[in-house]
Parts: C-alpha cells; sequence; structure tokens
C-alpha cells in the first residue's frame, strides 16, 4: 500500500522524531511512504485565531498537494480535524467549485496515524515493545472531534510490556488550545496545572498522546517543574521493538 | 446602572475587563476556585449518571434540537400565536426592544398596582435588563425568593452560573451572609439550619408583598400558557400568591404546543441538575378566576435577539434553553467561575451569546476564553455548536481589529501574518526554520531546554519550557534518507 505522509508544521520544525517514528513503524508494516516536500501546515493556528483567509490559502494548498494522493496520513489529531470540520467550511465560503469536488473527493483518503492502522491496515498489533508504565492522554480532538474511540487503547494493549496507567478524568482538556496558551495564559496554566496532577498521579514514566500539540504542553510543564516524567507521541510506542528502543531512536 | 464598589466583578459587558484581565483575581482566590470546581463536578457526575440512563439520550436531543430550529425558523408566527393564546386567557402582553425598554414596562405595570415592594422568581433575563437596581433606583424595593438569590441579593454577590446563581459560595459564607443581614449571631452552617432562616425570611415576604416578576422556561404558543421549572416551590409561591404577576421572557422561548414540554423538560432536568424530573413544574395560562394572580402580564424581549436570529450560521445560539449544562462541563469555567465573563451569562454559552447580544461592540475578549475542546456541544442537550459558533465570531473579532492601526504591531497579529508568509511557500518555510532555529539557541540552555523567551513567548515559558529545536528537521532527514538510498 502507497501512503502520503502529512507530517505538519510543528512536527517538521520541533519534533521530527515523532515523523521518525512514524516512517519506522508504517514501513515494518509494509506501507511504501511518500513526502511532498512542498508541504507547510493544515491552518489551524490561523483558523483558531479568527484569520480565515489565511485558514483558507494553507486549505487550498493542502488540497493542490494531496489531490491526487491515495492515502495520507497525519500523525496529529488536531490537524485531522481542522481538515475534516473546519476544511468544508472554509471552501464552502471562499473556495470555488473546482476546489470544493476536489476536496470532497481527498477527504475520505485523510487519516489520522491510530485510524489508519485500525481502520485501514486492520492491525492492532503492530509488533512493538516497550517496557514501561505509560499514561495515555486522550486529546480533545480525538476524542471528540475524530471519535478515536478505543483504538488508542487496543493499540496500546498488544504493545509487549507496556504497562497502562488508567488517567483520572481522561476527558478533560489540558488547557492548550493553541493560541489560546498564550492568549490566555493564565486559565491555560490553570487547566494545565489540574491536569498534570491527574497524570502525575498514574505513576507513569511516559504520557502518550496522538498529538504532540498536548505533549508540548504536558512536557513543558513536566520540565518545569522536575516532574519525573516524559511526553511520548505513540508513534514513537508503536515503532519501539527490542532491537531499536524509542530511547535509542531520538 | 452599575454603582458595583472597586474589587467587585462587573457583570456589564460595557463595563467588564478583557477575559484575560478578569480572570486575574479569581485565579488568586483559591476558595473560590474549590467551591466553583466542587460544585460543577458534583453536578457533572450527576447529569452523567442519568444521561447514562437514557438509552435513548441521543434520539432527545435530536429531538431537542429540531424543536428549537423549528421554532427559530417560525419565531414570528410562534410569537404571535403565543400573544393572541394569552390574550385571550385574559393575559396582557407587551412587546420590549430593547433592555430599557422592557424595564420601562415593568416600572409602568409597578406603578398601575401602585407597588411599592416586589417578590421576584429567579429569572436571568431580568439580570440581563439590569431589572433589580432600576426598580430600587425608582423606589421599589426587590426581593428575591429563590435561595440562590437571596444569598446573592444579601451578599451583595453577583451571579456566577445561569442555574446555580450561587455556587461561587460555600456553606460557611452562607452562614456568615445570613447572620450578618438577617441579626441571627447564632446561625450555624447546618444546612436545615439555613434553610430555616431563608423560610422564616421568605414567608414574611410571600405574606405581605402583593406583586410578583419571574421569567419563563417556555412559553407554549398553542396554548398562550407559561412554564417554569424550578427546585425549591418558592417560584410556585410567587405564582399563587401575589394579586399581580409580570413575566419577563425572551422572545427565543417559545415552543409551539403543550406536547413538546415533552422532550423538553427531560432534556432540561438531566442537563442542568442532574435529576430526572424538576422538583416543581409550574405551567399557568393567563388568568383563572379566584385562583392565583388576577392580574398577568407577559414582556416579551428582543434586546438583541433578532439580529441574532438574522444569521443562519449564529442563530443556533437562541436554541439555549438555559441548562448550563456547558458551564458544567467546561474547564475553562472550571478555573474561572463565572465573574471573569462579564456577563449574566458566563460560561461557554455566554462566550457566544454575550459578543451577539452586544452586536459585537463589547465583550470581544469572550470568544477566545474557550480552549475549542468541545466538551459543552458534547453535554448540550440542543446540539449547539457552540464551538463551530465561537470560531465563527472569533473570526468577525480579527476583521474588525485587523484594520486598526495599533494591531499592527500586535505580537499575536505580527506573528500570525508572518506565519502565513512562511506557510504559502515550503522554502520560506525551511528558511525560516533555519533562521529560527539559530535564533532560539541564545535562549537554549545547556540542558536543551528553553526556560524563558521575550514579548508573547513570555506568556508561555511563564509556566512551561520548551523544548529547544532539535538540528535536524524531519524534512531534511526524510531528504537526506532518500538520497542515501539512490
Amino acid at each position: 500500500m502507497r501512503a502520503s505522509l502529512f507530517i505538519t508544521c510543528y512536527n517538521d520544525t520541533l519534533y521530527p522524531e515523532t515523523g521518525r517514528a512514524v516512517v519506522t513503524l508504517l514501513e515494518r508494516l509494509g506501507v511504501q511512504l511518500d513526502f511532498h516536500r512542498g508541504q507547510t501546515c493544515c491552518g489551524q493556528m490561523h483558523a483558531n485565531t479568527g484569520f480565515r483567509a489565511e485558514a483558507f490559502s494553507q486549505a487550498k494548498r493542502f488540497v493542490r498537494l494531496y489531490q491526487d494522493t491515495e492515502t495520507v496520513i497525519v500523525p496529529s489529531s488536531s490537524c485531522v480535524a481542522m481538515i475534516r470540520d473546519q476544511y468544508p467550511g472554509l471552501i464552502e465560503e471562499l473556495g470555488n467549485d473546482a476546489l470544493r469536488r476536489q476536496f470532497q473527493a481527498l477527504l475520505p483518503r485523510v487519516f489520522e496515524l491510530s485510524e489508519f492502522l485500525i481502520d485501514r491496515l486492520k492491525v492492532e498489533d503492530v509488533g512493538a515493545y516497550f517496557p514501561h508504565r505509560v499514561a495515555y492522554h486522550a486529546s480533545c480532538h480525538g476524542l471528540r472531534a475524530l471519535h478515536l474511540g478505543d483504538r488508542p487503547f487496543r493499540l496500546l494493549a498488544k504493545v509487549r510490556g507496556l504497562d497502562l496507567a488508567p488517567l483520572p478524568n481522561l476527558d478533560r482538556c489540558c488547557g492548550f488550545g493553541g493560541t489560546f496558551s498564550v492568549k490566555n495564559a493564565e486559565v491555560s496554566s490553570a487547566m494545565l496545572a489540574v491536569k498534570l496532577q491527574d497524570v502525575v498521579s498514574t505513576g507513569a514514566e511516559y504520557c502518550t498522546a496522538l498529538d504532540n500539540s498536548c505533549l508540548m504542553h504536558l512536557g513543558g510543564a513536566m520540565h518545569r517543574q522536575y516532574a519525573g516524567m516524559k511526553t511520548i507521541h505513540m508513534a514513537q510506542i508503536l515503532a519501539s521493538t527490542e532491537d531499536l528502543p524509542a530511547e535509542a531512536a531520538q | 446602572m452599575n454603582h458595583a464598589p472597586a474589587g467587585h466583578p462587573i457583570l456589564d459587558p460595557r463595563l467588564a475587563p478583557p477575559f484575560p484581565q478578569a480572570v486575574l483575581p479569581v485565579l488568586r482566590n483559591p476558595q473560590l476556585r474549590k467551591n466553583v470546581a466542587h460544585a460543577i463536578d458534583v453536578i457533572q457526575s450527576k447529569r452523567a449518571r442519568l444521561v447514562a440512563e437514557k438509552s435513548d439520550w441521543q434520539d432527545l436531543r435530536t429531538a431537542a434540537s429540531g424543536l428549537r430550529v423549528h421554532v427559530l425558523e417560525n419565531l414570528a408566527f410562534y410569537l404571535e400565536q403565543f400573544e393572541a393564546n394569552c390574550t385571550a386567557a385574559g393575559g396582557h402582553v407587551h412587546w420590549a426592544a430593547d433592555a430599557a425598554q422592557a424595564r420601562q414596562i415593568v416600572l409602568d405595570l409597578l406603578r398601575q398596582q401602585a407597588a411599592n415592594e416586589v417578590i421576584k422568581i429567579k429569572t436571568m433575563t431580568s439580570a440581563e435588563i439590569q431589572l433589580n437596581p432600576f426598580l430600587e433606583a425608582a423606589g421599589v424595593s426587590v426581593f428575591e425568593t429563590d435561595l440562590a438569590e437571596i444569598i446573592l441579593q444579601l451578599g451583595e454577590q453577583e451571579p456566577s452560573h445561569i442555574v446555580v446563581p450561587a455556587l461561587h459560595v460555600n456553606r460557611a459564607q452562607v452562614r456568615e451572609i445570613f447572620a450578618r443581614r438577617m441579626g441571627l449571631p447564632n446561625l450555624s452552617d447546618d444546612p436545615q439550619e439555613l434553610t430555616n432562616a431563608a423560610r422564616a425570611y421568605l414567608r414574611q415576604k410571600f405574606l405581605t408583598i402583593p406583586t410578583a416578576i419571574g421569567g419563563a422556561n417556555f412559553l407554549i404558543a398553542e396554548t398562550g400558557g407559561v412554564a417554569v421549572v424550578e427546585s425549591e416551590g418558592n417560584g410556585r409561591m410567587c405564582l399563587t400568591l401575589p394579586r399581580t404577576m409580570i413575566t419577563l421572557a425572551g422572545i427565543e422561548k417559545v415552543l409551539p404546543s403543550f406536547q413538546d414540554l415533552e422532550v423538553m423538560l427531560q432534556v432540561l432536568a438531566r442537563s442542568a441538575t442532574g435529576e430526572r424530573m424538576n422538583p416543581y413544574t409550574s405551567l399557568w395560562t393567563g388568568v383563572t378566576p379566584n385562583d392565583g394572580p388576577q392580574n398577568f402580564h407577559v414582556v416579551l424581549l428582543d434586546n438583541g435577539r433578532s439580529s441574532i436570529l438574522a444569521r443562519p450560521k449564529h442563530r443556533q445560539t437562541l436554541k439555549c434553553i438555559r441548562c448550563a449544562a456547558c458551564m458544567n462541563s467546561c474547564p475553562v469555567y472550571r478555573q474561572t467561575g463565572g465573574h471573569a465573563y462579564g456577563s449574566v451569562y458566563p460560561g461557554p454559552i455566554g462566550a457566544i451569546l454575550t459578543p451577539q447580544l452586544m452586536r459585537m461592540h463589547y465583550a470581544q475578549s469572550l470568544p477566545y476564553a474557550s480552549s475549542l475542546c468541545g466538551a459543552c456541544y458534547e453535554v448540550c442537550p440542543v446540539k449547539i455548536n457552540i464551538p463551530e459558533v465561537l470560531l465563527e465570531l472569533r473570526a468577525e473579532v480579527t476583521n474588525q481589529e485587523r484594520g486598526q492601526a495599533r494591531r499592527f504591531f500586535d505580537p499575536m497579529y505580527l506573528g500570525l501574518r508572518v506565519a502565513n508568509l512562511l506557510f504559502s511557500r515550503a522554502w520560506i518555510f525551511h528558511t525560516a526554520q533555519f533562521f529560527g532555529r539559530i535564533g532560539l539557541r541564545l535562549f537554549t540552555r545547556k540542558d536543551g531546554w528553553i526556560h524563558s523567551l521575550p514579548s508573547i513567548g513570555a506568556k508561555w515559558t511563564q509556566t512551561r519550557d520548551l523544548r529547544g529545536l532539535p538540528n535536524q528537521t524531519f524534512h531534511s532527514w526524510w531528504a537526506a534518507r532518500q538520497k542515501e538510498a539512490k
């Protein structure tokens, strides 16, 4: 199977190890990956701050770039939510008929990573080994926009050696919210403190998620507070094996 | 209108500070935050339990949402039908275009009755039009009868929630207010004792004041009837003992038929208080000889609602039945409580309703008072897509502000304009990544992390670190790997 990777702007810049792990994982599962060099950003930051025209120009770029692609894989649930929930409105309002048709044809071929593994590849056991205690943080977009449901848990359950720590108040936001984290920094920090308390209470070594934006927020606070805990994108856990453990791959 | 002392929350969007500023005193008040978090956690868990026992909950939501959409699409028809039927049943219907008109209508009605005292059923609409201070200034003494409203009135506090307006006040604080204002120095904070104190205070008002003001949960077009739901029965006292009853209701409150209450009452009680049914549901139609108020008036309030109705994407805001499930589920409200919203309508619904009622002239910071987590939409019994409306309003605020000269060097606007340029071409983005990495090295400590950033970045680093940029981006790693493979 061929698939094209939309890495997203902040994974490319801040978390390349997540992208490398997606490549390791999917190639191990027999997927032939492409990477469009022209890709930049999905436009979520602009859309969520009220910059619709700018968000639309990113949406247009995305559709043009991937229109001939069989399958697009995005290792970020909030970017997929942007494409699914906000592109239709932006393109309806600012686009033309041709773009609308291209987008409608492309949309069913865009997958978040866990969706791609479970729904498309029909695989739960990806052959991963990660002998650590891990808490899974359900990002709001994964939970309520993509309705990922038990997909992440089914994948984590099959990781050998992994001890899954149940996270209290799983459905509560970590307070990141993109530009919310700086526009309303004080409230965002208060929400983060509550979430971090829950995460730390699990006694896990790692907190994982399908969205590096939440993990940047949680990880930034963990580092500031010497929480003795690390964040790791789920792709890195799923890519990890006895021969190539996640830490060594970083 | 507002004579609030310094440091007192201001629930007038025209005067309130922007949300990021308004939250600061709250975030420094651990007792208030604890009271709010505890109260909404209790309501939320009750709600979750009772929603879970309804296997047809999603169907009920769909039905309730459909009903409200239908009403809003035919609002003029149903309002006129309500007016005709209410009038035929002996009621009097008044139309108020704005808050000032509504206040004047109520005052004129009170003057006709020569009323210088009035008892009140809890109504958010009266808080919206700031009725109490207006009546007090005109020489009418107003007595709230809802227990929470009594606490607020006697404690000279503002409501922080639309269903449980005193949820930011705990039992010890209630005792203090009652002891001081009712002259009961030996009062304990035993709930029974507090309730008895309120009862003694209220009985005297119920038995001596013949004029009442209330709100409406629903207006029934088909019958001209009004429905009020409550937990305490004090509202029912106001609906039975007085001679004159004045009901103040937003124009969106109408339902087509009596039958529609079947769906609405099921979703409202579960969503609002986590009960299968609220303890008191009062329904009355016009005037019944020798039974209840013999002089009955309904004031229908627009106050910005028809301007919301006129906009198809925004119209869903008016589907709201004021259950407050959105604020109880909101992680932002859980930290801030209601006062920071600077409006009698706080939480997610307030964040979309208030700026629209103000026709986007005030409260522009409220659409940003959300992390867009979507919890509000998930629990809303009438399926208002609050995040969608928040985004619409953010776009409007941005369009208002982006032309202003003072926004040109605003770091948020500048940053987003620059980001748009960077994302327009991959080579520009890659160049910016290169220089960004070099630039950020100045701030990166030996441990590889950034602990402090200037300008808008300081908003991030005030509580979180940021990992320094890695030496290789993903795309350059990919390019190197492709080259190697060839």
